[in-house]
């Protein structure tokens, strides 16, 4: 029973900080809310008896993520503007999605129920045989990294990928070429105007006055 | 009633609670217009489907997926391998969404979705 | 005021070495353990931004340059895929770490924790680029 009380308080909290992050207008607080979202997540794991899923969601959700939106805060304004009229549709639509999904949610087995089928073929046998066939005591790194390795080569190309693609779009010094452009574009400009031609202008650009 | 057998702790309320923090994050998607605050609805939804796995995954009476002496019931570990893969996965794409943003307030100044479109339409009457 | 900015300096000039080796620890300790490549990447990583955040990133870009930090992000993909050709060259299928060494248990054993120092690498140098490149934008 303690440990029911503990998962319902935190559920209860995440529902609040949800809800919370809907009305508010200010960015900062926003964005505050939602590290401490990734935190209380993380705390429900552990409780939920996942470990390197917790520890992975405290350190990527609550520390780098966070870092990130307040860097683009920082660049960006940090107020939301509200809009004008508020139209029902959103609200309509969320919430037949909604009894939908918890219509759905029937047919599916109790919480914690160790007959679900989702325990029986794949599971048992990773559990049985991971330490006869791979030898870690973690199973969950023998699974990542021995029984699942291509999910795992696909998931490192996936952060390469993330990488190259925040270099490129906002790379080193990039500021900087387009102000160059710019002065290039005024001098050819005023070079036409004063008549001279194209050797000219080209020696101009060179000496970059 | 079936209804209020399934609603008493433990039940289905985990699976609700996951339901109910999807809509809000699906909510804040498409309702607001700022661009920033898009993003932050995209990370709650992306938190309710992974605590919607977790949840699925636990086992009555187990503990973690480490072996130790004297243990028999284990959590089942498949759904903590996907969640890891999802969490890094989406903290990767919510750099790159940042990026956009960021380049996306430079060339038109504002990141509120009905300015933005405003702007592009004159551009395209202008030219 | 002038004392909060040396308390901040002093205190993290001394916490970054062992936040460097509990990433370590939490490396290598993978599979006995919660951890992996995917936390200790992070965790080195908030080192370097840690340090950017109070020396400011001049500083900081003499630490970590912007060749070394392309070169880590590619040699840890590298790494990873290079395991599987290896274990493909020694006979097994692609990422079969059973055939790297002669017992299959030692062989699995060395192929996860060089799979997972790579992944280390690559998330570590993904993350700190990513945070520079935001960190160094000029202010509008």
């Amino acid at each position: 029973m303690i440990f029911d009380l503990v998962d319902i308080t935190l559920l209860v909290f995440l529902a609040i900080t949800a809800l919370a992050v809907i009305r508010l207008d200010n960015l900062f607080a926003v964005v505050m809310l939602l590290g401490i979202f990734s935190l209380i997540s993380a705390v429900l794991y552990v409780n939920l008896d996942a470990v390197d899923v917790a520890f992975t969601e405290a350190a990527v959700g609550a520390g780098i993520s966070t870092v990130l939106m307040l860097g683009t805060l920082a660049l960006t304004g940090s107020m939301e503007q509200k809009p004008q009229r508020w139209s029902p549709i959103p609200l309509a639509v969320v919430v037949l999605t909604g009894a939908a999904l918890i219509y759905g949610t029937f047919d599916m087995p109790n919480y914690g129920d160790p007959d679900a089928p989702i325990h029986k073929h794949v599971a048992d046998r990773y559990i049985e045989k991971s330490g006869e066939e791979v030898g870690p005591p973690n199973i969950v790194t023998s699974v990542l990294a021995s029984y699942r390795g291509f999910d795992t080569l696909g998931e490192v190309v996936v952060v390469f990928t993330a990488g190259v693609g925040v270099l490129t779009l906002l790379g080193h010094g990039h500021l900087s070429r387009r102000k160059r452009h710019r002065e290039e574009d005024e001098i050819e400009r005023e070079a036409t105007e004063l008549g001279l031609d194209e050797s000219d202008i080209e020696r101009l650009e060179e000496e970059d006055i | 009633m079936s209804l209020f057998e399934n609603f008493v702790i433990p039940g289905l309320f985990n699976y609700w609670v996951a339901i109910f923090l999807m809509m809000a994050g699906f909510y804040v998607v498409i309702s607001r217009g700022n661009l920033v605050k898009k993003i932050v609805g995209l990370n709650v939804f992306q938190l309710s489907v992974f605590l919607l796995y977790i949840s699925m995954g636990k086992v009555d009476g187990g503990t973690a997926p480490i072996l130790a002496e004297g243990i028999t019931t284990f959590s089942n570990p498949l759904p903590h391998v996907l969640i890891l893969t999802a969490i890094v996965v989406g903290v990767a794409t919510t750099a790159l969404g940042l990026a956009l943003v960021v380049r996306i307030n430079e060339s038109f100044g504002t990141i509120e979705d009905m300015e933005i479109s405003e702007l592009e339409r004159k551009m395209e009457e202008q030219e | 005021m002038m004392h909060r900015k040396h308390i901040l300096r002093t205190v993290s000039k001394i916490l970054a070495p062992f936040i460097m080796l509990f990433a370590l620890y939490v490396q290598f300790h993978g599979d006995y353990g919660p951890g992996g490549g995917f936390q200790a990447g992070v965790i080195f990583a908030s080192v370097f931004i840690l340090y950017a955040l109070i020396y400011g990133m001049d500083n900081a870009r003499r630490v970590l340059p912007p060749n070394v930090r392309r070169v880590l992000l590619g040699t840890g993909v590298l790494i990873y895929a290079g395991t599987g050709v290896v274990g493909m060259l020694m006979g097994g299928n692609f990422l079969n770490y059973s055939v790297l060494l002669s017992n299959p248990l030692n062989g699995q054993h060395l192929g996860i924790n060089v799979i997972e120092f790579g992944v280390g690498m690559t998330v570590f140098a993904a993350m700190v680029s990513i945070f520079f490149v935001f960190a160094g934008q000029d202010r509008q």
